[in-house]
């Protein structure tokens, strides 16, 4: 360990605040900052680990997953033992950041983000980031940020196409005004594939207004809708101001958070494009994994284990329990199939 | 005839006259979509009487969920 002090003679930031717009005074501002991310795949190993680099003093990072191998074509802070050791993200991205920058706070949590984990974590937090793969979660962060004046960043990509849009609380739409509907299905990473530049191009947009935003330069910010498509060579962006309902539900003059109030949305849901239904049980509660290691381990199948989760194959199936109570059942896109294997299980 | 497509110089087939068959063209037509025409975003309910001229610049951005 290197005491704290010894950073500022070591010069870690130095490149950075010799950028005019950010500056000394933005670098001591940075350090007062906490940073909440969601999701920590491939957008927000990117985010995370640039923002750990630049010196935002606290960042919380949240997942709910763990390490695959298929992950590590793009999602930059794993390496191939956290796929082997089946590692929650949130454990393996806050090991490998802490070693990166041991002067930033940084807190790594695995859990599944719904709307009473987002009111306790969002409290004194300066920015969310996006970098989930899913519009359920999107729309939630959406109105915890109204509700709480929260800026947060949008990012999303898929195949060589990314975009990204910036929402500022009573200034710019909010993402319900900008979509209407819920976009249902479409294309997603695990059918059409992506590769790792779309995604360090979404980063780049998301980690440079964040950054402007943490510094307070908000007249810098890009203030469009902003898209491309690497392969192709397209880039475009488009001012969407105009867009801005005053009835919407979300960042109108009358809100009602309606993504705050559907209680029951994540219970059980099936993960996009990965053949996996995961399964969260009506309580919160702190699994016992060696006990049920024990129970497992007589009902045939292979059981193994690590200090986050506990992962059993029987046949085709495989099922992963959390600490946290969340169960992943994969091998299956049936929300009912999957209970009647979590019940004959866990009972 | 030619537009100008997320930047691009596009030609189009003959068939595409509105903003909904070039959605359809695009296979974008489930997608949520904002699409901006010589620099004004075209509400979805009108998608269809919005003719395209040659020479438009046409910005389509759709949304995904992927991250
Ligand atoms: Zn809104």
């Amino acid at each position: 360990m290197i005491e704290k002090g010894a950073f500022t003679l070591n010069n870690r930031y130095s490149r950075q605040e010799l950028f005019t717009p950010i500056g000394k005074e933005g670098q001591e501002k940075l350090a007062k900052k906490h940073v909440l991310i969601i999701g920590a795949g491939a957008l927000g190993t990117g985010n995370v680990e640039n923002l750990v680099r630049a010196g935002v003093g606290k960042i919380t990072i949240v997942d709910r997953d763990y390490v695959e191998f298929s992950n590590l074509q793009r999602q930059q802070l794993y390496v191939e033992s956290d796929a082997t050791e089946r590692i929650p993200k949130a454990i393996a991205a806050e090991k490998c950041l802490k070693e990166i920058n041991s002067e930033v706070e940084v807190v790594g949590k695995v859990m599944d983000v719904t709307k009473e984990e987002l009111e306790q974590m969002t409290p004194g937090v300066d920015l969310i980031i996006d970098s989930t793969d899913n519009f359920d979660t999107r729309l939630l962060i959406n109105d915890i940020a109204q509700k709480h004046n929260i800026p947060w960043i949008y990012g999303a990509c898929v195949s060589s196409y990314g975009l990204s849009y910036t929402i500022i609380p009573g200034k710019t739409p909010c993402l319900n005004c900008l979509l209407e509907t819920v976009p249902l299905g479409g294309a997603t990473c695990d059918t059409v594939g992506i590769i790792s530049p779309a995604v360090q191009m979404v980063v780049a947009y998301q980690t440079t207004e964040a950054l402007k935003l943490l510094v307070d330069d908000e007249k810098a910010l890009r203030g469009k809708l902003v898209c491309f498509d690497l392969w192709k060579n397209e880039h475009t962006s488009i001012k969407v101001d105009g867009v801005k309902k005053s009835d919407c539900k979300s960042c109108g003059s009358e809100p009602t958070y309606p993504y705050l109030s559907y209680e029951n949305q994540t219970k059980s849901s099936v993960l996009c494009g990965r053949n996996t239904v995961q399964i969260r049980p009506p309580k919160r509660l702190e699994r016992d994994l060696d006990q049920l290691v024990e129970t497992l381990s007589t009902q045939g199948g292979e059981v193994e284990q690590n200090p986050y989760l506990v992962s059993y194959t029987i046949g085709e199936q495989r099922m992963v329990f959390f600490r946290d109570g969340r169960v992943l059942v994969h091998g299956t896109n049936d929300i009912a199939e999957a209970k009647t294997l979590y019940h004959r299980i866990l009972g | 005839m030619e537009v100008t497509l997320n930047g691009k110089k596009t030609e189009l087939p003959e068939a595409i006259s509105n903003l909904t068959q070039l959605l359809t063209h695009y296979k974008l037509e489930d997608k949520v979509v904002i699409v901006e025409v010589n620099g004004e975003i075209i509400d979805k309910s009108k998608h269809e009487d919005r003719s395209i001229e040659a020479g438009d610049q046409i910005e389509l951005v759709h949304f995904v969920g992927g991250g």
